[in-house]
C-alpha cells in the first residue's frame, strides 16, 4: 500500500504514539532511543495509528509494540515475520512492522525472516541487534563475535556468526539498511525510508545491551573512532569516510580497499553507492565491509522495487472475483460434475 | 483335473457369491435364463489394486462417481502406498480403492471384498487376504508372468495355487487387449499401457451394471485437449464393458438398485474437500473471509488444493515456509479481522502447539485441523488413525483449553467445518477439527446443501465508538471484543504475557493469572449449553452401550444394526463434540452397565471418560492404519452382551 493513502489523518505528534504502558526496559538500554526514534517517525509521516500495527516475536526488543499507541501483537519466539505476513494477507491496507531481535529473527526465527523477505511482503522488518540474549540473561547469539564469552560459552563463543545484512541481500531483499541507536538523525532517516519503500524493507540496528554485552558496538559510536569505523552510504555518493572526509573505497578487483584521497586519488576512482542497482552485488560487497578492516556502512544498502507479494495476491484476487462480476456463487460449485437427484417419494403420494 | 485354470461361474457358485451373509436378497434362475441377467445384491464392495502407477485411484473414483449416478449409497476407502513411485511390480507400490455401493444406506467401505481387481501379482498378494470366499477375482493375466510374480515374492505363479479356488478366477489379457483397442491410435506402448484401467473398470462396470456416461464425460473433460488420449481411454472403457458383454468370460451380472435416500440433489464428496467448502460456506454465512495458510503433509494436502483452486470464491490460501509459520499466519489473519485456518497432520499439528497456545491466550478465532494419520513420527503416512486425541486435548503447555470437534463421516467434514467456525467466533477461541485419513480420502454421495438451511453466523467487530472499550472485557459467553486494526480509538496491545482481567493489559499478578486460567477454561467449558441433544440409538437403558468418535462411526454403527437386527439389546452414542464433552453424556453413560469404546488408537476417549465419569470401560483398540471391520465389532458386542 502506498503511504501517501495513509496521510490523512491531522497531525499527531511523538507523544500521541506513546500506550500508556511504563516503558521497561533497563535504564540505559539502547531501546529506548530507537523507540523515541521510531514514534518520532510515524508522527513525521503521518501515520494513522490505527492503521498501524507493531509485531513482535519474544526478547527484549519484543516488548517494543506494548509501548506504541497504535495496534500490536506481541507473539511466540520468532514467529513475528509469519504473523506479520498473514495479517498483511488479511489486510493489506495496514502499516505493519515487525520488531526483532538478534536472537528472534536470526536464531529461533530465521526461517520466518527468510521467507518474509524473499516473498517482498510489503512490511518493514526492524531487527535490534545487540549480539547477545537479553531476556534470558546472557547467552551468546548468532551474532555475537568468535570467542567472546558469554554465560552459555564462558570459555569464548565457537560459533560462527553471520551478518545480518548478508542474510537479507541474499534474500533477494528490495530494501536493506543499517542504523545505529545512538545515531538518532540518521536512524529517523533510515526508518522514514524503510517505512517509505514498497516491499520487505529490512532494517538492522546495532543497539547497546547496557547489562550483557555493554560496549559491543563502542567503535562504532563513540565520539572519537566513529568517523573512521562507521560509513555513511548516500546514493550516487563516492564511499568516502573519516572525520576529514579525507579517505574513500575502491574497488580491487572484487575486493574494497581503503585509499587516502590527495596523491593522484580521486573521488571518481572511488566505489559509487548505487542503491537502486537491480543486481544485490554491491550491497552485498558493502554488507562484507567489517570493523576492525573496514569502516561498516550505515543508512541504505538497497532500495529496489517489486511487485510486493500482498499486492500481487491482492490483484489475483480482485482479478478472479470480478472476472465474474463477484465472488461466485456457492451453489454454481455444489452442482459442478456428476450430480443425480433423489425423488421425494412420499410427495409424489397423492393427498389421503 | 487342474483346478486353476479359468474358472466358470456355476450356477451353484451363484448362490454363494458375493456375500455369505445372506445379502443375496434376490436370485434369480441362473441356469434356465441368460446365464448374464442382473442377479441382483443389496450391496457390493469392489477394489481395484495395481501399481501405483497403475491409475487405481482414479478407478475408484470413477467407480464411486458411477455407482452415485446409479442411485447407490456409496462408501469409499483408497489406500495408497507412502512412495508416490516404489518400484514397479513390488509390494510397496501397491496402490488400491475400495468401493462399497448399496441399495440401502451404509456407513463403512465393507469388511470384505466381493470383487479384487489385481493388475500385477503384487496386487493380489497384498489383497486376496480380503477378498470372500465366492468373491471374484478378476487378474490382467499378461502381468502373471515369472519376472512380476517373483517380484512379488512369489516362487510360482500364484494363479495355480489350490488356494485361490475358493474364489472365481476371472484371468483376462488386459494388456493386449488394452494395446489391441488403441493400436491405429499412434500411441507409444507406455501410452497404451496407462490406459488399462480404464480397461478394468469397463469391465467392472459391465459386472455390476454401472452407467458409462459419468466416465465417458469425465474422459472428455479431462483429456479433451488431447484427443488422441481421450478417443484411446474412451475406447479402451467400452472395449472393458464390451468383453464382458460378449465373452464367456464372465457368465453373472449383478444388479445393486438405488438406495433410499432422503430428497434432495446429490453429488459425490470426499472429506477434506467437503471441509473445504464447509469452510467456504461459513465464511458465506458468517460474510468473514476465509485465510487459509498451510504446509505441505499427508493426508491434510488436499484441503490446500481445493482451496487454492477457490479464489474465485473469495478464499485467500497462502502456502507458508513450514508448519509453525502456516498456524502464525492464520493468528495474524485472525488479529486482522479474518477467520484463519491452518490444517495440517500429527507431525505438523505437533509444529504448531505453541502457535495455537498463543490463539488461546490471544483469544482469537481460528480454525486448525488435524488429518490424523499413523504415527507417531512419520509412521505410516498414508494410513489413518485417531491417535490424536488426548494431543488435540492436552498437547499443548499451560492450561490452554480449546474446542474440539471431529466429522463421523466424509460428508460430515461440511457440517464440521461450520459448527467450528460457529463456535470459533461466537467464542473467540481457536477450534479444532480431528479429520482423520479415511474420512479426508473417502467419498460419499452428499446431498447439496443450500446456505439457506443454516442459521447465519453473525461476526461484530466493535465500531470507533464503542464507549470504554476494553479489549479483555467479556459477554455472557465469556468472549472478548474482536476489536480490528484500522478501527480508530480502539488501539490496543495484544500479546503471549498474561493479561489482566478487562484491559488485557500485561499483569504477573498470581491472583490474577488464575482467574485469567478459569475463564479462558469456563469459556470453553460453557460451549457444550449450546449442544443439541447427544442422540443415542438403540435400547434407551440396558446391558451395552458403544461409544465412538470421528471416523470410526460407519463402523460401529454398522455393528450395532446388525447386532440390534439378531437381537443384541446394544445402544450406540456417537460423539462428534469430544472438548468439552456433551453436558448430557454423564447421564447416558449412567444408564447402561457396560461401556464399550472402540478406537483407532490405545484407548484415549476411554482414558478421557474413565477419568471424567469414573466409569469402567473396554476399549476395543486397532492400529493396524485402517479402519474396524464390522465383523470386529460385532463380536465385541456379542461379548459384551454375554459375559458375565
Amino acid at each position: 500500500m502506498s503511504i501517501d493513502a495513509l496521510l490523512e489523518t491531522p497531525s499527531l505528534g511523538p507523544n500521541d504514539y506513546a500506550s500508556n504502558q511504563e516503558v521497561r526496559w533497563c535504564p540505559g538500554c539502547g531501546d529506548y532511543a530507537i523507540l523515541a526514534q521510531m514514534k518520532k517517525t510515524l508522527a513525521g509521516l503521518g501515520l494513522p495509528r490505527e492503521k498501524t500495527v507493531f509485531v513482535s516475536g519474544i526478547g527484549c526488543s519484543s516488548r517494543f509494540p506494548y509501548y506504541m499507541n497504535t495496534y500490536g501483537v506481541h507473539g511466540i519466539h520468532g514467529r513475528a515475520p509469519a504473523i506479520a505476513t498473514g495479517l498483511k494477507i488479511a489486510r493489506p491496507d495496514l502499516s505493519v512492522w515487525v520488531i526483532t531481535g538478534d536472537g528472534d529473527g536470526l536464531s529461533i526465527g530465521t526461517n520466518h525472516l527468510i521467507h518474509a523477505i524473499r516473498r517482498n511482503v510489503d512490511i518493514n522488518i526492524i531487527l535490534f541487534n545487540n549480539r547477545i540474549y537479553g531476556l534470558t540473561k546472557g547467552q551468546y547469539s548468532p551474532t555475537t563475535p568468535l570467542g567472546h564469552p558469554t554465560k552459555s560459552n564462558p570459555y569464548g563463543s565457537l560459533d560462527n556468526p553471520l551478518y545480518a545484512l548478508s542474510l537479507a541481500v541474499g534474500c533477494e531483499a528490495t530494501f536493506v539498511a543499517r542504523g545505529i541507536d545512538v545515531h538518532q538523525k540518521h536512524l529517523g532517516m533510515v526508518l522514514e525510508r524503510a517505512a517509505a519503500h514498497k516491499g520487505a524493507s529490512f532494517v538492522e540496528i546495532y543497539q547497546n545491551c547496557v547489562v550483557f554485552y555493554d560496549g559491543a558496538w563502542d567503535y562504532a559510536t563513540d565520539r572519537d573512532t566513529k568517523f573512521e569505523t562507521i560509513l555513511e552510504l548516500e546514493h550516487g555518493k563516492p564511499l568516502i569516510f573519516g572525520k576529514n572526509r579525507d579517505k574513500g573505497i575502491r574497488f580491487v578487483g572484487i575486493e574494497p580497499q581503503i585509499v587516502s584521497l590527495g596523491n593522484g586519488v580521486s573521488e571518481s576512482d572511488l566505489i559509487i553507492h548505487n542503491e537502486k542497482a537491480e543486481q544485490p552485488t554491491l550491497a552485498y560487497f558493502l554488507s562484507r565491509m567489517h570493523h576492525p578492516e573496514f569502516p561498516e556502512p550505515i543508512g541504505v544498502f538497497r532500495d529496489v522495487s517489486r511487485p510486493t507479494f500482498d499486492e500481487l495476491m491482492d490483484a489475483r484476487h480482485r482479478e478472479l472475483v470480478s472476472k465474474r462480476g463477484g465472488p461466485r456463487d456457492l451453489d454454481q460449485l455444489f452442482h459442478e460434475g456428476e450430480t443425480w437427484t433423489v425423488e421425494d417419494h412420499q410427495a409424489a403420494q397423492p393427498p389421503e | 483335473m487342474n483346478s486353476f485354470s479359468p474358472i466358470r461361474a456355476s450356477s451353484q457358485e451363484n448362490t454363494v457369491l458375493m456375500r455369505e451373509r445372506g445379502e443375496v436378497v434376490q436370485q434369480q434362475s441362473v441356469a434356465s435364463s441368460s446365464v448374464k441377467a442382473g442377479v441382483e445384491l443389496r450391496e457390493a464392495t469392489v477394489r481395484f489394486a495395481g501399481d501405483s502407477g497403475d491409475g487405481m485411484q482414479l478407478a475408484g473414483t470413477q467407480l464411486t462417481t458411477a455407482s452415485a449416478a446409479a442411485g447407490n449409497d456409496v462408501v469409499t476407502l483408497p489406500d495408497f502406498p507412502a512412495e508416490i513411485r516404489a518400484p514397479r511390480g513390488t509390494k510397496a507400490g501397491v496402490s488400491g480403492f475400495q468401493v462399497h455401493f448399496a441399495g440401502r444406506r451404509i456407513y463403512t467401505p465393507g469388511d470384505k471384498i466381493d470383487a479384487l481387481v489385481a493388475m500385477n501379482p503384487a496386487a493380489l498378494a497384498t489383497n486376496v487376504g480380503d477378498l470372500a470366499r465366492g468373491g471374484l477375482l478378476i487378474v490382467d493375466s499378461n502381468s502373471f508372468v515369472k519376472r512380476e510374480w517373483e517380484k512379488a515374492g512369489y516362487a510360482a505363479n500364484p494363479l495355480d495355487d489350490p488356494a485361490l479356488s475358493q474364489f472365481r478366477i476371472i484371468p483376462v489379457e488386459i494388456t493386449e487387449l488394452t494395446r489391441a483397442a488403441v493400436k491405429d491410435l499412434g500411441l507409444t506402448t507406455k501410452e497404451a499401457d496407462r490406459c488399462r484401467n480404464f480397461f478394468a473398470m469397463g469391465l467392472v462396470y459391465w459386472i455390476f451394471d454401472r452407467p458409462l456416461d459419468p466416465t465417458l464425460r469425465f474422459i472428455a473433460a479431462k483429456f479433451g485437449k488431447r484427443p488422441a488420449i481421450a478417443e484411446a481411454n474412451r475406447r479402451v472403457l467400452m472395449a472393458g464393458y464390451h468383453y464382458g458383454e460378449t465373452t464367456e468370460a464372465v457368465h453373472q451380472r449383478y444388479v445393486v438398485r438405488p438406495a433410499e435416500l432422503p430428497p434432495g440433489t446429490y453429488r459425490s464428496l470426499s472429506g477434506n474437500q467437503a471441509l473445504a467448502w464447509g469452510l467456504m460456506a461459513a465464511s458465506r454465512l458468517s460474510n468473514c473471509d476465509l485465510v487459509y495458510a498451510g504446509y505441505p503433509i499427508t493426508p491434510a494436502s488436499d484441503i490446500l488444493h481445493e482451496l487454492a483452486m477457490r479464489w474465485d470464491y473469495g478464499v485467500k490460501t497462502f502456502q507458508a515456509e513450514d508448519e509453525i509459520s502456516a498456524v502464525a499466519a492464520a493468528v495474524g489473519a485472525a488479529f486482522g479481522g479474518k477467520m484463519g485456518v491452518t490444517a495440517s497432520s500429527g507431525p505438523g499439528i505437533s509444529l504448531k502447539a505453541e502457535g495455537l497456545g498463543l490463539a488461546v491466550m490471544l483469544e482469537l478465532p481460528l480454525i486448525a485441523v488435524n488429518v490424523q494419520r499413523a504415527g507417531p513420527s512419520t509412521g505410516l503416512p498414508t494410513k489413518t488413525e485417531q491417535a490424536d486425541l488426548l494431543q488435540a486435548l492436552f498437547g499443548r503447555h499451560g492450561e490452554c483449553p480449546l474446542p474440539v470437534l471431529a466429522p463421523q463421516s466424509p460428508a460430515d467434514n461440511f457440517e464440521i467445518a461450520v459448527e467450528a467456525w460457529r463456535i470459533a467466533v461466537r467464542y473467540m477461541t481457536p477450534v479444532m477439527i480431528l479429520s482423520d485419513g479415511y474420512l479426508a480420502n473417502g467419498a460419499e454421495p452428499w446431498r447439496i446443501r443450500d446456505l439457506s438451511e443454516y442459521q447465519p453466523i453473525p461476526v461484530r467487530h466493535p465500531d470507533p465508538d464503542t464507549q470504554d472499550f476494553l479489549p479483555y472485557r467479556r459477554d455472557e459467553r465469556l468472549a472478548r471484543p474482536w476489536a480490528v486494526p484500522g478501527t480508530p480509538n480502539l488501539m490496543h496491545r495484544i500479546g503471549g504475557l498474561e493479561k489482566q482481567v478487562d484491559t488485557g493489559t500485561v499483569s504477573y499478578d498470581g491472583a490474577n493469572h488464575q482467574k485469567m486460567v478459569q475463564l479462558r477454561a469456563q469459556k470453553v467449558a460453557g460451549i457444550s449449553k449450546e449442544y443439541p441433544p447427544q442422540p443415542v440409538i438403540g435400547p434407551e437403558r440396558g446391558k451395552v452401550l458403544f461409544v465412538s468418535w470421528g471416523g470410526t462411526f460407519g463402523a460401529v454403527r454398522s455393528a450395532v444394526q446388525e447386532l440390534l437386527e439378531t437381537g443384541y439389546e446394544v445402544a450406540h452414542t456417537h460423539l462428534r463434540y469430544l472438548n468439552p464433552l456433551p453436558d448430557d453424556l454423564g447421564d447416558i453413560l449412567s444408564r447402561y452397565e457396560r461401556i464399550v469404546v472402540p478406537e483407532l488408537n490405545l484407548g484415549q476417549l476411554a482414558v478421557l471418560l474413565q477419568a471424567k465419569y469414573l466409569r469402567p470401560v473396554r476399549s476395543v483398540s486397532k492400529v493396524m492404519g485402517r479402519p474396524f471391520n464390522v465383523e470386529d465389532l460385532v463380536e465385541a458386542g456379542r461379548q459384551a452382551v454375554e459375559e458375565d
